[in-house]
Formats: C-alpha cells, structure tokens, sequence
C-alpha cells in the first residue's frame, strides 16, 4: 500500500505547500508559525522514509518512478525517480530541514513565519533536485533554490548580508545558465529531456569537452571547486545559522551530485580527457585551501574553508576512476573512490551542519564569531564543550566517526591511481586535523578568556535535542557505515561501467 | 465600376469598439467630473465586450477581407485578446492614480480606446497601407496620452520627443512602403510576399526598402540603436500613461513584425536576420547594461524593456514556426510582468507622492508584504528564474535559436541576463532587506488587489504549467 502513494511528489510538495501554509499563518502568530513549520518537516522525514525501507539496493535502475506529460511541445516531463545515489541526500535533507526548523525556534524573532516557510520551500525544491529525472525540472528546481536561499541570506543575515546573498546569486546564476545551453544543445540531438536519455547519447570529443565545461561551471561553483569558491566563504559568514547549515549540509551536495548524475554519464570521454584538471582542482583545494582554512580568525570562515576542502575530496574520489582504471586496468578499487565520495557527501553534511549549529550556539549567547572572544568555553559549558570537541574531532577525520570513513575510501583508492595524489591528499589528515583541533583549542579549552564567557549559560534542552541526533548520526556512520554504502553499490558500479565504456 | 460592400463580419470587434469608442466621447462630455466613474466603467465594458467578442468570432482559418486589406486569423485574435485585457488592467490599475492627480478625465479613456483600435488593425494588417494606418492611430493617441498632464513639464518634454523622433520613424517606414511598391507594384502583404519570392534578393530596391521598413518597426519596438525615445517617454510620462505604453502597444509591434516580415518578407528571411541578429544584440547588451546604472525604477524598467525586446527578436529571427511561437509566447509573458510591475509602481504612488525612485521601494515588506511578493515574482521572472513565466518565455526562445544552429546567440543572451538579473535583484532587495523610510499605510483598492494578485499568481501557474499558452501559441501561429 506505501509503495502505491506517489512518495516522491509528496517529499517534494508537501513541504513546499506547507510553506505556504506557515506563511499564510503570518508572522502576528510567530508560535504557530513555528508549531506549524515542525510538524511539516518531521512529516516530511517520516514520509521520506519508506523511500529508504522499501528500496531495493539490488537495481541499479530508478525506483519510486513518477512521470506525467508536462511540457509535450518539448517532450519535457515531470518524471521524478530515485537510485542509490539521490536517495540518501533525500533523506538528508529532510533530517537536516527539521534541525534547522529546531534551531532557529528562539533566536530567530524577525518575520518568523517568513524564516520557516523560507525553510521549508527550500526543502522542497532541494528534494526536486535531487529527485528530478527530467533536465529541464531538474533545472528548474536547480535555479528556483537560488530565491529562499537569496532571501534567507539577505533578511536575516549579518551585517553584509546584501553584498553576500548577491555574490552568492550571481556566481550560482551565472555558472549555471550555461548548463541550460547545453542541455537545449543535447535536446536538439536526444529529442528528449530525459537525463536517462542524455546518458546513452552518442557524442563526438568536441561536444562532450564542451558539454563538460558547461557542467562543470554550473556545478563547480555549487560544490564549490577551487577557484571559483570564493562566495561560499562570504555567504556562509553572512547567513544565519540555519542558512549556512543548509548551504554547507545540502546545497554544496548538488554540485558533486550534478557530477555524478550529468557530468560523468553524459562526457565520459571528456570526463576521463580532463580528469587531471578536476583532480588537480580538488587536491588544490585539499592542500591550499587547507592552509587558508588554518589562518582564519573567524569561525564560520575557518569551518567554510574546512567545507571546501572536504568537498575537495568528493570531486577526487568522483574523478579518481579514470586515472585508476589507466593505471592498473582494472576497476577494483575504483567503486571504493565513489562510494568514499558519497559518504564524505553525507558525513560532511552531518559534520559541517553540526559545527554551524555549534558556531550557532555561541553566536547566540556572545554576538560574536571571532575565534579571539572566546576562550575556557568548557568551563560554563561542559555539555556543549563535549559535543564541540566530538564534531571536532569527526571533521578531523578520527577513525570512529563519519568523516574518518569517507577520506580512508577516497585516499585507499587514490592510492591506486598514483601514489603522489595519495600523498598531496593525505595532507588532510593533518590539515584538517591542524585547524579544526587548534579552532576547538582556542575556544573551548583554556582559561577563561573574558567576563562574556564567564557569563555563559550552558546548552538547554532544545540545543541537545539538535545536537545529539547529528553526534548520533556522526557516530552510527562513523562506526557502521554498511547501512549508506549498501544501498549504493549497484548504483555505483552501473555508473562505473557506464563512464568507463567510451562513447564515441 | 461596381461597388461590392466587403465582408463585415471578420472585423466586428473593431466596428463594436469604434462604435463605443464614439459613445464614450459623447457621453463622457455630458458628464460631470463626480460622475466620471461612468466613463471609466464604459471603457472597461467596451474592453471586455471587444474581448469576448474576439473569442466567439475566433478564427479557425485565416479570412481576409477589406479587399485584401484586412485579415483576421488565430494569431490576430489571441493578440487582441491579451491586447484588450492588458489594456483593461492598465485602466483599472491607474484610476485611483489618475483621480488623485486630477487627470481622471474623459481623454485618457477615449485615447486610450483609440489606441486600442490602432493596435487591432496593426495586428490585423493585411497590406502595408492598413499597416501604416493602425501604426498611425496608435501612435498619435501615445503622443497625446503622454502629455495629457499638461502642466508637467517633463511629460511635455517627453512627449514632444516622442513625436518628433515618432514621426521620424514613421517616415523611414512610408519611404520602406513606398520603395516595396516601386519594386512589386503592390502594397498588399500577399502580392508582396509572391512578388518577392520571384524577385528574390537580387532586387536592389526591394532590398533597400526593407532595409528602411526594419529600421521603422525597430524604432517602433525600442531596439537599439532606435531606442532613444523609450527611456524619456517611460520616465516623463504619467505613470498611469507608462503603464499603458509599456505593455499592450508591444503586443501590437510583435504582430507588425510578424505581418511584415515573415508574411511579406518571409523569402528575404537570410537579410532580415542578419539585421536582426545586430539588433537583438546590442538591444540585449545595452539594455542589460544600462539598466543596472538606473535609480528610477521607471527608466529602469524602460532599459529592461529594450533587453526584453531583443530577446523577443532572437526567436523571430531564428525563422522557424517553434521560434515565431516562442516569441509570441515571450511578448504575452513580458506583457504580463510589465502590467504587474507599473501596476505595482503605480500603487505605491499616493497623492503628492511618486513612487519613481528604486529606494521608495526600500521595507515595503513591512509595509505590505503581498505587493512585496507581487513585486518579487514580477522581478524575478524578469530576470528569468524559473517557477517564473519569465524562465519558459526565456528557454524556448532560446531552445529556437540553438535549434537552427545559433548557440553563439543563446550564450550571449544568458550572459547579459546573468548581468540583468542583478537590477532586478536589486528591487528584491530593497523591498526585503532594508527598512522602510515612509510608514504610511498603502490602500489598495479591493478590485485592484484582487487584479494585482491574480496577475502575480498568473506568471507562477504559468510557470508551474506553461503549456496550455505554449500550445494556444503554437497552434494559433499554424493555421
């Protein structure tokens, strides 16, 4: 009877609508606003997970298919499915919208309705993303994320709050209308939209090469690569907490998801031509960005520089296979690259949005993000302390947690393609291990810095309901992460066979 | 020679609005100024009956009739169709406007009736004279509209500008007109069309005539570099007037240029492009550019119109049934969100207040949170968001052009409109990240709200589900 209900349609839209709903509530009723806006998220989560429960991990074909005519002029339709890939980001999201839903509850007082609802639609559309089997929804919902997260920024961010939420418009806009051009350019040959149709496309070099430019600028800034990361910094620094958790935990998992659902399928050619260029980028972003990561003062800055270089590992294990497969010729080991790179995805979700949270937390007591007004932060807050240095400690990679196990995969299998890539990005371990240690030294540990600390009121219960489902998450996947990647393997081989077979 | 009376019943809408058109003015003189809502009401009444008129008569084939003058076929109807509701809305919009300002008066609605009737028989045109005429109605009714304030300076200003450089244009397009007939010995489209696939593109006189009859449609539609007149008309006239100027009358120049060229010129379709590749360009380029530096939101608007119409001339001069559609269905969208972004500046003017200037838009989510998304949809489905009308009207113009093998076209257009969607973004933002500078409350009248909303929601049903206009388009281009 569950399998009947249109799942998907429904962790799309319900949200969506309910949004509307919470705005329609106004913000005169700020506690029903709110009340409201819960309830929509944690149905949302409830709905989504049948998708996970019912799935069968043995296909690699799409489950939970819908499809309906939409536009037949341009044979474009409203076809929503999932694989091993979408459906864990899903999920995802729904657990990371209902912890944002939690954590804005008290502190944020202005237009609290239109915080919600801002929220929720953007849930919507990041499930539309993901979910979408059509190019033209899926770019639709793409680009229509860019106006909840364009206000989110805007209304209630930080000081400069507009410079930011444009930059951050702009970039996005710009990198990827180009994508929209590419993909009219494989309508014209596939007369289809389909991406399914796009993956069996028979392209020549040349437009494979241009197609994955294309892709690649729409999907680089997203992820984002080095260099074109720069807004991520400047958004994240700007947003409120609930929007810089979104943007790191969810937005920035489009970009690498674009990657593996367009990019790779559709050029492999040109994917296994210019992989040195992606890898070249990503341990760029590793070992450089690490480095800018060490030097900040400002935590949100630290931790968005910490996310570019996380998601610098995804880009690697996505693009490793080519290099891998020329090197031994064989593709043993090359599944453990992609897979590495989805559970960095999702751990880095889980990780990145806890340390938002944390930021968040202090953010709210001190009005500061600045590494050097803090100081002996365990002293008046013992429970926060242990969960700031348990999120530290994953986002350093300790075996143990979550993010240990998406680098070990990436770095074991760039161990196969070359043993000086593995090296550069080893560097992680001791990069990320330098700034996020020395980030969580200066501010929890230590004397205490300043009467603002001495005045700190511990964690109240609603802050440790947040914070201990994602320590739980940290460490469930950190310790047993069979439950994510078993889902994926099909998925993941399919791709791989799929990329290595050349299409010209 | 015998008299043959011709075939009256393709052109009932016009006669109806003639008719009324002629009643309103003798009623209206009868009237005092307290009873002026009856005209007002007539106008309307005259609108919605042309309308409803034009969709029991609609035309399954084309009819031509008038000798040969006149044709009345699907995609004329649908124009007038949109032609006659956006016109009604630009009235309903402006009443409480005009009535504050003392223009609420019976000229405005008989100018602005008569210039309906001029736009039916551009969309109707079957020969370059009947072309000529409507272009002529429109136009004189426009110039008397902008400076119906006679006490502004600045709308008088604006209106002689328009004239002169009006009569300028209308000028390059008689001396076109007259060398079409030189070359073909006809003005009907259909001879001219025939005359012109036997002449074909050796003829050098046929070819300098199109030359002048684009260079007159360009000035007509505000392409660069025969834009001049648009920044000033739109900024110096009433915004009551801006509003009708800016929507309607565009649908009209759209059906001129599909009569003309495509009908007329269809076999010179390899040197119109080429002109209107130059066109479309830098109209994009310089209206994108340009706008960003604007701070009245009216002259702002009027550079986004300009980048709006080269894009409406990407489609047509792709050349092909899907890009004539696609343009079709990109005027009807722009016509949409221009009647909802005047409409919305218009109603944010209160009686010795102007609401011109980017910042008088700051905090108006404060002030009224619906106008504030109103607003928000207007400007980004300008900027060519999707879950906007703007985003389909966008991609099939596009997807018309990188058919036909023009993907260099498509890159430069997307570019400039990343660059556009920054001024319009920058509405967004005053209206939702600044405070507000004036408190006074916004009174909106209970019709109006009701059409300014369903305007708004329009653009994102359109946008959730394009394809019933999509096909209405489409099928009414095809037969």
């Amino acid at each position: 009877m569950l399998s009947e209900l249109p799942l998907l349609s429904l962790v799309v839209w319900f949200p969506i609508l309910g949004g509307v709903a919470v705005l329609f509530v106004g913000d005169e009723n700020p506690g029903r606003a709110k009340v409201l806006a819960l309830t929509v998220a944690i149905i949302t989560f409830l709905v989504g997970i049948p998708l996970y429960s019912s799935f069968d991990p043995a296909t690699a074909a799409m489950q939970f298919q819908e499809f309906m005519p939409w536009i037949p002029a341009f044979n474009a339709n409203y076809h929503l499915g999932v694989d091993g890939f979408s459906m864990p980001l899903i999920l995802l999201t729904a657990f990371m919208t209902v912890l944002v839903v939690i954590a804005g509850w008290e502190v944020i007082e202005y237009r609290v309705a239109q915080y919600m609802a801002a929220f929720l639609i953007m849930e919507g559309l990041m499930i539309g993303v993901f979910a979408a089997l059509d190019a033209i929804l899926f770019y639709v919902f793409f680009e229509a994320m860019l106006i909840p997260m364009f206000l989110i920024i805007g209304i209630w961010g930080g000081p400069r709050r507009v410079y930011a939420t444009l930059k951050f418009f702009l970039y996005t806009f710009l990198g990827s209308v180009f994508m929209l051009i590419a993909l009219i350019y494989m309508y014209n040959q596939a007369n289809s939209f389909e991406i399914l149709d796009f993956h069996k496309l028979p392209l020549g070099l040349t437009e494979q090469i241009l197609i994955f430019f294309a892709f690649l600028l729409g999907f680089a800034v997203k992820v984002p690569m080095w260099p074109v990361h720069t807004w991520l910094p400047d958004a994240h620094v700007e947003a409120p907490t609930g929007g810089s958790v979104i943007l790191a935990a969810i937005t920035l998992k489009i970009g690498g998801y674009g990657f593996l659902r367009f990019a790779l399928p559709i050029a492999p050619d040109a994917s296994a031509m210019l992989d040195w260029l992606i890898i070249t980028m990503s341990l760029v972003a590793v070992v450089y960005i690490g480095f800018v990561a060490l030097v900040q003062q400002d935590m949100k800055k630290l931790i968005a520089y910490s996310s570019i270089a996380h998601m610098g590992f995804v880009t690697l294990g996505f693009f490793i296979v080519f290099g891998l497969y020329r090197h031994t010729g064989s593709l043993n080991g090359a599944a453990m690259g992609v897979e590495g790179g989805m559970v960095q995805m999702v751990s880095h979700g889980f990780i990145s949005g806890a340390l938002f949270l944390c930021v968040g937390v202090l953010y709210d007591r001190v009005h500061s993000r600045q590494i050097r007004d803090y100081g002996g932060v365990v002293n008046t807050m013992p429970i926060f302390a242990a969960f700031m240095v348990l999120f530290g400690m994953a986002n350093a990679g300790l075996p143990g947690t979550s993010g240990f196990v998406g680098e070990f995969m990436v770095i074991l299998s760039s161990f196969k393609a070359g043993f000086w890539i593995a090296f550069l990005a080893s560097f992680t371990l001791i990069l990320g291990a330098a700034y996020t240690l020395w980030l969580v030294k200066r501010v929890v540990f230590g004397d205490i810095g300043n009467s603002h600390v001495a005045e700190l009121q511990d964690v109240n219960n609603r802050e440790i309901v947040m914070l201990s489902l994602l320590a739980a998450a940290v460490l469930l996947l950190g310790v047993w992460p069979d439950p994510l990647t078993s889902v994926m393997h099909a998925t993941v081989d399919n791709l791989l066979q799929h990329v290595i077979a050349t299409k010209l | 020679m015998n008299f043959v009376a011709p075939d009256f019943m393709p052109v009932l809408p016009e006669i109806f609005l003639l008719t009324m058109t002629c009643l309103v003015l003798v009623i209206d003189v009868f009237l005092e100024q307290r009873q002026r809502h009856i005209t007002y009401g007539l106008a309307q009444l005259t609108l919605l009956g042309v309308a409803l008129l034009v969709l029991l008569t609609y035309a399954r084939a084309p009819t031509t009739t008038m000798f040969g003058h006149y044709v009345k076929d699907a995609m004329g109807d649908l124009l007038k169709f949109c032609i006659c509701l956006a016109s009604a809305a630009a009235f309903l919009y402006s009443r409480d406007y005009l009535r504050q300002r003392d223009l609420f008066k019976g000229e405005y609605y008989v100018l602005g009736l008569f210039g309906v009737l001029g736009m039916m028989v551009m969309v109707s045109a079957h020969s370059l004279l009947s072309v000529y005429l409507g272009l002529e109605l429109l136009s004189l009714s426009l110039y008397a509209l902008v400076a119906v304030d006679r006490d502004s300076p600045v709308a008088s200003e604006a209106a002689m500008k328009y004239f002169v450089l009006g009569s300028l244009a209308s000028g390059m397009l008689l001396y076109g007109i007259s060398m079409v007939y030189g070359a073909t010995g006809s003005i009907d489209l259909q001879v001219v069309a025939d005359a012109v696939a036997r002449q074909g593109t050796n003829d050098l006189v046929l070819v300098f005539g199109l030359v002048f009859l684009v260079v007159g449609l360009s000035f007509k539609l505000g392409a660069v570099p025969f834009h001049m007149w648009l920044p000033d008309v739109y900024q110096g006239a009433p915004t009551s007037v801006t509003l009708y100027v800016g929507s309607a009358p565009k649908l009209a120049a759209f059906a001129l240029v599909m009569r003309v060229l495509v009908d007329g010129f269809g076999n010179l379709q390899g040197d119109w492009q080429q002109m209107l590749v130059i066109l479309s360009v830098l109209s994009i380029a310089l209206g994108n550019l340009v706008a960003i530096v604007q701070s009245n939101i009216k002259r702002m608007l009027a550079y986004s119109t300009i980048s709006h119409v080269g894009f409406l001339l990407l489609g047509i001069l792709a050349g092909t049934p899907e890009g004539y559609s696609a343009s079709m269905f990109y005027i009807i969208v722009y016509v949409l969100m221009a009647v909802g972004a005047f409409g919305v500046v218009i109603l944010l003017s209160r009686t010795g207040f102007e609401a011109e200037n980017i910042d008088d838009f700051k905090g108006l989510n404060d002030r009224s949170p619906w106008l504030a998304f109103v607003m928000m949809v207007v400007m980004m489905s300008m900027a060519g968001v999707p879950f906007m009308a703007g985003f389909y009207a966008k991609w099939v113009v596009l997807q018309a052009i990188v058919d036909v093998g023009l993907v260099w076209l498509a890159i430069v257009g997307v570019l400039f409109s990343v660059i556009g969607a920054f001024y319009y973004l920058r509405v967004v933002k005053c209206m939702y990240f600044d405070k507000p500078e004036r408190n006074e409350l916004i009174e909106v009248g209970r019709d109006v709200e009701i059409a300014i909303s369903a305007n708004g929601l329009l653009l994102i049903i359109l946008g959730l589900y394009p394809t019933a206009l999509m096909t209405w388009c489409s099928t009414a281009l095809l037969n």
